[in-house]
């Protein structure tokens, strides 16, 4: 993999970037290059075609009308769904973890049709979810719970195509005691913060899909301070 | 493009008759306020409106009852643009001001119950409650700058807002709406107006606004024209900027020559310019008070702070640091305080989204209660810098010399209170 960059796609960043999601295309690409890997990131415009050729995509969170033109769009031009048939990793954050499912209904009552590429249905809840979130035994991460910060109002419910990222202990998440959904190679959370800054284990994780293989270590003591210190303020 | 009212004149002093109840609210906020001072709380201004509220819920209309009121919003500038409205209108008399920055309806009330005295009011106001405040004081002039994402835990979607406002906008038919043409949320919102005045005053980032207010389809730009599928396109300005000339309703050109930096400065000052016109203050009058302006509530001055020439700029949200890097000093130190209050957003997701990769090249801080989560954007951002929790300790570790103090809502006002400004 040292020969050729991986290739991250950024899909409609101008219209899925709400909770400044690009910061996890900005995470990714650089935890690749200080392991010495070369990594380019496409962003994809909410005009252009989705090119089925990249490595890795992240989708993030949107307003309901820009999530539903998203949804639109994408089924329009199935590139990530067939980029994501032969295996490219897959990564939604809030609405995109809502659009990669079956189906969402919007705070209008309309129901939009999903990407499907997770087995989950959305509906809006009774109130707004916003704080912070932490995740625990999620698989693939050991004991590193996973920190970030939430804000949504769709509460997601998972069919049997679909488990869970992890357990709740903090926070709403699906709104069920668990968050996220992941099938494959295509995971998506409700925490945004942005998530793979706050939880290289994650990033890390998506990597070695991308890579085949673990990454080595790349011990930040920034980053370890600033998981502490939201892990600490999420007991308070 | 008629002046839809006129202000007293210079000398002219309305005598308030307010009812006993509203009377003593008045005098109960005044000393909540001084009480709130004295304990160091604040500025005062907050408290003291609450108890206003509390002892007379009709307080807000009242106190505004028989005034010429401005109100200003949007997501950046209000401050700026109040002050600079209330100085060019104060060459006519005394003029209401919420100068502290409380733009919540308490603020209001207390800013009106200050200045009983004062025939004009001029009020920044919170977005969010812009529909109840303007409910309650029925401005002449209403003046809207931008929409962007800016504390979105709190506040709630930037469309959701759009709709309000909208909303409140139709119920104020006798309302001149002065609005930026150039920003797609707020020339929705202004369309509502029967009274729109469009100032095509620029806009410093599209991000927030590419899905159309009214139907969700994509806003298609071209140069500085926007337009959508359902029909809402850029409204034809009267007024435009256009870097720092002023072009006015009647195709005259002035150059603002303001004292404060930047471009959104300007773009402020464009939307002033033409709301006091609407009350009757001509172009070239209002230009002239505005450069008598050097700082806004303690933004832009420089402070001598131990062997340190500090200036002190607040940048709370992605918009606001997209115009605020341009100005930063490329050979000072940059001292950035990011705290996350109820005021703030708890969510400082946002710094993501300011691309402080722009500050390579120079010593920079990060500091304030999230200096933690700054210390990892600016790690990512592969700008070297070091951490702090408190940023007066940093600037005293810096070598003498001008420092940039770049700080959100509350870091601001700590440093303001603590650089004794305020
Ligand atoms: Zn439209």
């Amino acid at each position: 993999m040292g020969e050729s960059a991986v290739r991250i796609g950024l899909v409609m960043p101008d219209v899925l970037g709400t909770y400044s999601d690009s910061g996890n295309a900005t995470v990714l690409a650089c935890r690749l290059r200080w392991r010495g890997l070369s990594a380019s990131v496409v962003e994809i415009g909410h005009d252009d075609p989705v090119p089925s050729s990249l490595d890795l995509y992240l989708l993030g969170g949107g307003e309901d009308e820009a999530q539903a033109l998203a949804a639109d769009r994408l089924r329009a031009q199935p590139g990530l769904q067939r980029a994501a048939a032969r295996g490219a990793v897959v990564f939604g954050v809030c609405a995109g973890l809502q659009l990669l499912g079956t189906g969402f209904r919007t705070g209008d009552g309309s129901w939009q049709a999903g990407l499907g590429l997770l087995d989950a249905t959305t509906v809006p809840g009774p109130r707004r979810a916003i704080g912070e979130v932490v995740v625990r035994d999620c698989a693939g991460l050991g004991a590193e719970p996973v920190t970030g910060f939430e804000n949504h109002l769709g509460r997601t419910r998972l069919g049997p195509g679909s488990r869970p990222l992890g357990r709740v202990v903090t926070g709403t998440g699906n709104g069920d005691g668990t968050d996220g959904a992941v099938t494959g190679r295509v995971l998506a959370t409700y925490l945004h913060g942005p998530v793979l800054a706050r939880n290289p284990a994650l990033a890390d994780l998506l990597l070695g899909w991308v890579l085949g293989a673990p990454l080595p270590a790349l011990p930040l003591a920034e980053v370890g301070a600033l998981r502490r210190e939201r892990l600490r303020a999420a007991r308070r | 493009m008629v002046a839809t009212s006129s202000l007293p004149r210079a000398g002219e002093r309305t005598v308030r008759t307010l009812p006993a109840r509203t009377r003593l609210a008045v005098t109960g906020a005044r000393l909540a306020a001084a009480v709130s001072r004295g304990f160091g709380a604040g500025d005062g201004g907050m408290i003291g409106g609450l108890v206003a509220l509390k002892l007379d819920p009709a307080a807000l209309r009242r106190l505004g009852h028989g005034r010429v009121v401005v109100l200003v919003t949007g997501t950046n500038g209000k401050t700026t643009t109040a002050l600079m409205l209330s100085r060019i209108l104060e060459s006519r008399g005394p003029v209401a001001l919420n100068a502290d920055g409380a733009n919540m309806p308490a603020g209001v009330a207390a800013a009106l119950a200050a200045r009983p005295d004062a025939p004009v009011a001029v009020l920044e106001v919170d977005e969010n409650y812009v529909p109840y405040v303007a409910e309650q004081l029925r401005p002449a002039c209403l003046v809207l700058l931008n929409l962007s994402r800016d504390q979105l835990d709190r506040t709630g979607e930037v469309r959701a807002l759009e709709r309000e406002l909208r909303a409140a906008v139709s119920r104020l038919p006798e309302t001149t709406v002065v609005a930026n043409c150039d920003d797609p949320l707020i020339a929705s919102v202004g369309a509502a107006s029967e009274r729109p005045v469009w100032v095509a005053a620029g806009q410093g980032w599209h991000a927030d606004a590419l899905a159309c207010a009214r139907c969700g389809q994509a806003v298609r730009r071209e140069g500085a024209d926007w337009d959508c599928v359902c029909g809402l396109a850029r409204p034809v300005p009267g007024w435009t900027l256009d870097g720092d000339v002023l072009t006015t309703a009647d195709g005259h050109e002035l150059t603002l020559g303001l004292r404060l930096p930047g471009r959104a400065n300007a773009a402020n000052a464009a939307a002033a310019v033409a709301a006091a016109a609407q009350l009757g203050v001509t172009p070239l009058a209002a230009v002239a008070r505005l450069r008598s302006i050097g700082d806004v509530a303690g933004r832009y001055r420089r402070t001598a702070v131990g062997a340190h020439a500090a200036r002190l700029l607040l940048a709370k949200n992605p918009a606001g640091w997209r115009e605020t890097l341009p100005l930063l000093d490329p050979r000072a130190p940059v001292v950035i305080a990011v705290n996350s209050r109820e005021a703030d957003g708890r969510d400082v997701s946002w710094l993501w989204d300011v691309p402080f990769e722009q500050l390579r090249g120079r010593p920079v801080v990060a500091t304030g209660e999230r200096a933690s989560d700054l210390a990892v954007r600016l790690l990512y951002a592969e700008v070297p810098h070091t951490t702090s929790r408190d940023p007066l300790a940093a600037l005293a570790d810096l070598p003498p010399g001008p420092v940039e103090l770049v700080a959100n809502y509350t870091a601001f006002r700590n440093l303001k209170r603590r650089l004794g400004d305020g």
